[in-house]
């Protein structure tokens, strides 16, 4: 693996093999005093982040520090707006002064393409933090984990992702690796946060959230952003809740082997209940765990080369 | 001045190989075997065997970025790109920086023009003071300058308020002016980047639907029949406005519409790579509009092709996708597009390639002197087409400062081999003379 800047065409082998290669660091890890593994020494990891970020940040910038690379956290402004640094000139900056791997999450869609592009001359490897509404590629990684660890496998499961799929780069992620490792993908939704188009993702659509719900193996929950309730996109918070919020009851229509996914920040009252958020069935805080390691073995794969992750 | 005797090209791709006298800046005398020495002495022959003579192209909608971005294009190296592209006269467009909405800046842009004298560079005047879509500018003031401007567009934005378009509609019918409009609904397309559809889905751009040029070409055709004016629709990017103007035109109104060489040719399966040469305005549609463009352009629903030549600086281009300017080249592709799309399919033969980049053009332009027939006494505004040739594209090449062409590396059809503007030759054989 050279580069990771999206679900849509990676290889379901090596999809597979960067979760096995998770699994590995997850049990080596384990009840482990000293989490830190030599696997990445001297190798410069830098995180360049032109959005707000905690979760995706810290995962990345966790799972370089247990692999014992040098990381480096870069928060910058989005500067071809401001008419600062180009992002060209950003990256060509990091890549010179010595980054074997950059990190990206940009408000642009298609800005990790773009950089590996820049970067191709200096053999920098690129992995796509979230790149506008486009691509979230590590995010669907850990949830396929997650889903794995729940439910036993990926392929034959139906999974339903549920909300503003249109603004959602984790969406588009998981849509793409979960159809790639044989799952059935429902996308839940009213139809202004569908994109124009959706047909032509390997998914089915649906509107309405009680329907699907019995035949589901896992629920993933999208965030709905504050913008978006004032763009028109719906009458309400309270008719998005009550049309597509995840509650108690919902939650009772569900097999009870179903799990349910978050990918975080949530806004519990909205689209997850409290009680839902916080039940056995809610799988959101192994997303964060497992996240650590999928990021782990990303860089792994990305720079390791070949040979045993442990 | 200097005579020129074009030998052994074909009319329009027609009939028998003539020979062509070029005096005093008309069509002094075509036939056979006219020979250098029965005209002047320093007579400047050109060998045309296989060749197509047409009329000098007219360019409605070109971006010369002069005055404010001269780092991209300025009127000289346009006026040249112009003409090594086989185009006699050229339009451009108002939003510069200074906007040209008064008589001061179209009266530069002309006469810059005219001293560089490689094109007729006619100035297209803003409707609104600024762009801004507020007040309409002094359309009266800028039609009897010294550049008389016969175009007006607020060309890059939407004249979007109906009223307003109403009154320029309106007032333009006292002028005798068309009013050319950038059709695009900005409420549909708030952060816009890519045609609205499959690919859109996929890569996560927001849309740009084909419904926010349709319904604006929609209400404006109903506008400009009920003020009995004429009405031009910039760049038409799908196969809905073909319908909207075949019906609108059907019923009278007196509207006129351009397409572009890249909506003939080019698609948004493109828009994988996320390279941002090919970001336009409007955007780069499906297969299936380009298939409805190409026909509507045979059968005269579409009047002509524009180039909306749109030089950007590298670092306008070389960003992330959302952060790049809109547009591409097109002044030197554009006759090689052309025949590429509608030649060598058979849509077109050259007497109709003559009609849609030189003789509609200038009759919308109302440019007496361009897109004339190619007859005895007629003005001598000439491109002669080598249509057997092929050349590859590449940007560095290109007469523009800008290099901005996103079809670097094809190999297209069709090689303008002389332009001739009022009896002079201004390029010959890819050189500006």
């Amino acid at each position: 693996m050279k580069h990771l800047l999206a679900t849509e065409g990676l290889d379901p082998a090596l999809a597979t093999a960067v979760l096995d290669t998770a699994d590995e660091l997850k049990h080596t890890l384990l009840g482990r005093e000293v989490r830190k593994l030599p696997t990445l020494r001297g190798r410069t990891v830098i995180t360049l982040f032109y959005e707000n970020s905690t979760r995706t940040r810290v995962s990345f910038e966790i799972a370089g520090k247990w692999m014992s690379a040098d990381v480096i956290n870069v928060s910058a402004s989005s500067s071809s707006v401001n008419k600062g640094e180009s992002l060209r000139d950003t990256a060509l900056t990091l890549a010179a002064a010595g980054a074997d791997c950059v990190i990206v999450r940009h408000p642009a869609s298609g800005a990790a393409h773009r950089l590996s592009g820049w970067l191709a001359e200096a053999g920098t490897a690129v992995v796509n933090a979230g790149d506008g509404t486009h691509e979230h590629p590590t995010q669907a990684l850990l949830d396929a984990a997650t889903l794995r660890e729940r439910l036993g496998g990926i392929e034959g499961r139906r999974i339903a992702i549920v909300g503003d799929v249109l603004h959602s780069r984790v969406a588009r992620s998981n849509i793409h690796l979960l159809a790639s490792l044989g799952a059935e993908v429902v996308l839940v939704a009213p139809p202004t946060l569908l994109p124009p188009g959706v047909e032509s993702l390997p998914v089915t659509v649906c509107h309405e959230l009680d329907a699907e719900l019995p035949a589901v193996d896992a629920v993933m929950l999208l965030r709905v952003q504050a913008e978006r309730m004032v763009g028109g996109f719906f009458p309400s918070a309270r008719e998005y809740s009550i049309a597509y919020g995840l509650n108690e009851n919902r939650l009772k229509l569900m097999p009870e082997h179903a799990v349910v996914l978050h990918p975080g920040p949530m806004l519990r009252g909205m689209e997850i209940s409290s009680a839902v958020a916080d039940s056995p069935a809610s799988a959101i805080t192994e997303q964060v765990r497992n996240g650590v390691h999928v990021r782990m073995a990303v860089l792994y794969h990305l720079l390791a080369g070949e040979g045993e992750a442990a | 001045m200097t005579a020129v005797l074009i030998k052994g090209a074909k009319l329009y791709g027609e009939g028998d190989p003539v020979d062509v006298l070029i005096e005093n800046g008309v069509l002094a005398r075509i036939g056979t075997g006219i020979e250098a020495a029965e005209a002047a002495e320093d007579t400047e022959v050109i060998e045309a065997a296989g060749q197509v003579l047409l009329p000098g192209f007219v360019d409605l909608h070109t971006h010369l970025r002069e005055p404010g971005r001269e780092d991209a294009e300025t009127i000289a190296t346009g006026s040249a790109a112009a003409a090594l592209g086989g185009y006699t006269a050229v339009f451009a467009m108002a939003n510069t920086d200074p906007v040209a909405d008064n008589a001061v800046i179209v009266d530069h842009v002309w006469r810059r023009g005219q001293e560089v004298g490689l094109v007729d560079v006619h100035p297209v005047g803003a409707v609104t003071v600024g762009l801004k879509g507020e007040k309409l500018a002094e359309l009266g003031t800028m039609a009897k300058s010294r550049a008389r401007v016969r175009v007006f567009s607020d060309d890059g934005l939407c004249v979007a308020d109906p009223l307003l378009m109403r009154r320029a509609l309106e007032y333009s019918t006292a002028l005798d002016v068309v009013i050319a409009q950038h059709a695009e609904e900005p409420r549909l397309t708030v952060g816009a980047q890519a045609h609205e559809g499959e690919q859109s889905a996929r890569l996560g751009y927001t849309g740009w639907p084909a419904s926010a040029e349709e319904s604006i070409v929609a209400r404006d055709c109903l506008l400009a029949k009920h003020a009995g004016a004429r009405l031009h629709v910039c760049h038409v990017s799908t196969s809905g406005t073909t319908d909207i103007l075949r019906w609108a035109k059907d019923r009278g109104t007196k509207v006129s519409a351009e397409v572009t060489p890249h909506h003939l040719l080019l698609t948004d399966e493109r828009l994988s790579t996320y390279d941002p040469i090919n970001k336009v305005n409007p955007p780069l549609r499906t297969g299936g509009d380009a298939e409805k463009l190409r026909a509507a352009l045979a059968e005269g629903v579409i009047d002509c092709v524009a180039t909306d030549h749109a030089p950007h600086a590298v670092q306008d281009k070389d960003c992330e996708w959302s952060a790049a300017r809109p547009g591409m080249l097109g002044l030197q592709t554009a006759l090689s597009i052309v025949a590429e799309t509608m030649v060598k399919t058979g849509l077109l033969d050259w007497r109709g390639v003559a009609r849609v980049m030189s003789e509609r053009p200038a009759e919308i332009g109302n440019l007496p002197d361009h897109g004339r027939p190619l007859a005895e006494g007629e003005p001598a505004n000439l491109a002669l087409v080598d249509p057997d040739a092929e050349w590859t594209v590449r940007g560095a090449e290109l007469a523009s400062i800008a290099g901005n062409t996103p079809y670097e590396g094809m190999r297209l059809p069709g090689v303008v081999t002389a332009t001739v503007l009022r009896g002079r030759i201004t390029s010959r054989e890819g050189k500006i003379q």
